[in-house]
């Protein structure tokens, strides 16, 4: 049985990856998670300055998912050099580093640093993160934006480049297809879904941000939907995500056309979950007789 | 180390409005400190996070009200692998857990953050000052601070009458106790039972709600005796990975430095001082 998977020429041993945000730099779970059984660790995102987050209270549960307007607290691309790759170096892991930024030249400047590190397998941008109000997003939900800021940070990237995408548009075949067209070698999709909850006792929005962005079970036949209609979309390959919780569902996202899948809340409430969904999905492979995992990716019909 | 665990419910009773004793037989009991918490998983798929429990005592002495008995015929309810929360139902995943009896199972993720610490008080004259909820996470901490009984001082805020755990808080300590609606002690809040009593202390651990913790800071400020209170925030992970539940701290934490540390791995206990309440 092969699990690898090749993205951007980068292989993977597995098709489980982190989602960005939920596994810290994969330090705290390390208690939990031997992290040289991941195809890969995504980081949180990193700044080219550390960002202080948003006010508290910065996560609410709601039906089968939860909600978060982190705002991107991040100590900075020094301090990520100094202590998160040598932690992550010292396992048999690919990493993957997410980017945040403000303007243009926020990400360029952390593309570049990262480029003298050859341990960086790939870069993730996140353009899609809705809790911050300048950045981010905004270069997320404009086709034309998203296509300038894809095609600067590839002029400057040594690494392959994952634009990581917001599900918060009209249509996210177009975004696909804006970063494609600029030189993307990946896209991941999707980020979590603005969504809001009011508490009606205390008449408060449950988040200080008011709007936070929803993940989780409840999220994931959207996510499945938006990768499909991606995959029809673009020849590049997808990183698909949203509420994935077992080797069924990872399976499930291959089949729609992802060439390898993410965890992200589901860490929450199983520290054990990457474990388990790669564990689901050999077990998949042994049911159906699946000699390559590459054979599931977009298998449906 | 933090582990995940299904663990079994040896009991569980209500001793007041609301509030539930609950015994579990686990093996995080033997290493769980005074100050720590759980993160107890509802099953209802629905609820997806771990609500963050304060664990009250360990190797509990009192026998609580389950009927299992080992082979010597001692009650199981106490014990090593025996942990004791008191939590008060705040909404549908705690209301999940009130309805859990003797042989039900239970999702525990810890021990989580980093307990009072202990050898701040060592021979000293202390306040324990719990309001409300905030008083169970006390009772395990006055019994192992390590100084006379006369010297433990628990200064216990209730909203009336309903004194659960004040008899087992004065096994250990000298219990002074303040009502909101002056049924029962001191009319009003802890602080006003202080000043009642006129007590004094070298240090402070303190639980409770926003504004008592204010008062306990304050109060500690001008005294220039350290204090150190136990915070609570909304949570995700409860591991310290998502940076949901952070905190204002006067100096640079110890992950982003940025002045937010994370109360499920730097707390949630910190020096009062430390953090901008």
């Amino acid at each position: 049985m092969n699990t690898e998977v090749t993205i951007a020429g980068v292989t993977l041993k597995n098709p489980v990856m982190t989602a960005s945000g939920t596994f810290g730099s994969g330090m705290e779970y390390s208690e939990f998670v031997d992290l040289n059984q991941l195809g890969a660790v995504v980081t949180k995102g990193v700044a080219n300055v550390p960002w202080p987050g948003n006010p508290t209270p910065r996560v609410a549960e709601v039906y089968g998912g939860m909600l978060n307007a982190i705002g991107l607290q991040n100590p900075g691309i020094d301090v990520f050099l100094e202590r998160d790759i040598p932690f992550l170096k010292q396992y048999d892991t690919k990493i993957i580093v997410n980017i945040c930024g403000k303007t243009v030249e926020d990400y360029i400047e952390v593309v570049e640093r990262l480029g003298e590190e050859s341990a960086v397998a790939m870069l993730e941008i996140n353009v899609s993160c809705p809790n911050v109000k300048e950045g981010a997003i905004a270069f997320g939900q404009n086709a034309d934006a998203l296509f300038s800021i894809t095609r600067e940070i590839k002029r400057h990237a040594k690494q392959p480049v994952i634009m990581k995408l917001s599900p918060n548009v009209t249509d996210i075949t177009e975004m696909a297809k804006a970063a494609e067209g600029a030189g993307a070698d990946a896209l991941s999709l999707i980020n979590t879904i603005t969504g809001m909850k009011i508490d009606i006792h205390r008449r408060k929005f449950a988040i200080a941000n008011k709007t936070g962005g929803m993940s989780g079970p409840a999220i994931k036949p959207v996510a499945v939907r938006m990768v499909y209609q991606v995959a029809q979309a673009v020849k590049i390959p997808i990183i698909g995500m949203g509420g994935i919780a077992c080797g069924e569902d990872a399976v499930e996202f291959m089949l729609a056309g992802a060439s390898a899948v993410s965890v992200g809340a589901m860490n929450f409430v199983n520290p054990y979950a990457t474990l388990e969904v790669a564990e689901g999905i050999r077990r998949y492979m042994e049911q159906y007789h699946v000699e390559n995992v590459t054979d599931l990716i977009g298998a449906v019909s | 180390m933090k582990q995940k665990e299904t663990a079994r419910v040896l009991s569980q009773r209500e001793i007041a409005a609301d509030i539930y004793d609950m015994r579990i037989e686990t093996s995080m009991a033997a290493e769980a400190k005074p100050g720590q918490f759980l993160g107890i998983y509802p099953k209802d798929k629905s609820m997806l996070l771990p609500r963050p429990i304060s664990i009250c005592e360990t190797g509990p002495e009192e026998n609580g009200a389950c009927s299992e008995t080992d082979g010597a015929g001692r009650k199981r309810c106490g014990g090593n692998n025996v942990l004791r929360i008191v939590y008060r139902v705040a909404g549908e995943g705690t209301r999940e857990f009130s309805g859990y009896r003797e042989g039900d199972s239970l999702g525990l993720l810890g021990p989580l953050g980093n307990g009072f610490p202990l050898e701040a008080g060592r021979g000293k004259r202390v306040f324990l000052i719990g309001g409300g909820i905030g008083i169970p996470p006390l009772l395990e901490l006055a019994k192992r601070l390590e100084t006379a009984a006369a010297c433990k001082q628990a200064v216990l805020g209730y909203r009336n009458d309903d004194l659960f755990l004040k008899e087992e808080f004065e096994r250990y300590a000298s219990v002074y106790v303040a009502a909101e609606d002056g049924s029962a002690g001191v009319k009003g809040n802890v602080m006003d039972a202080i000043g009642h009593y006129k007590l004094e202390a070298d240090v402070i651990f303190a639980c409770g709600p926003m504004p008592m913790l204010r008062a306990v800071k304050k109060y500690a400020r001008e005294r220039r005796i350290p204090a150190y209170i136990s915070l609570e925030e909304h949570m995700a992970c409860g591991v310290g990975a998502c940076l949901g539940c952070v905190v204002k701290t006067k100096d640079k934490d110890p992950h982003s430095y940025v002045n937010n540390a994370r109360i499920c791995t730097d707390g949630p206990v910190f020096p009062a001082e430390s953090v901008e309440i």
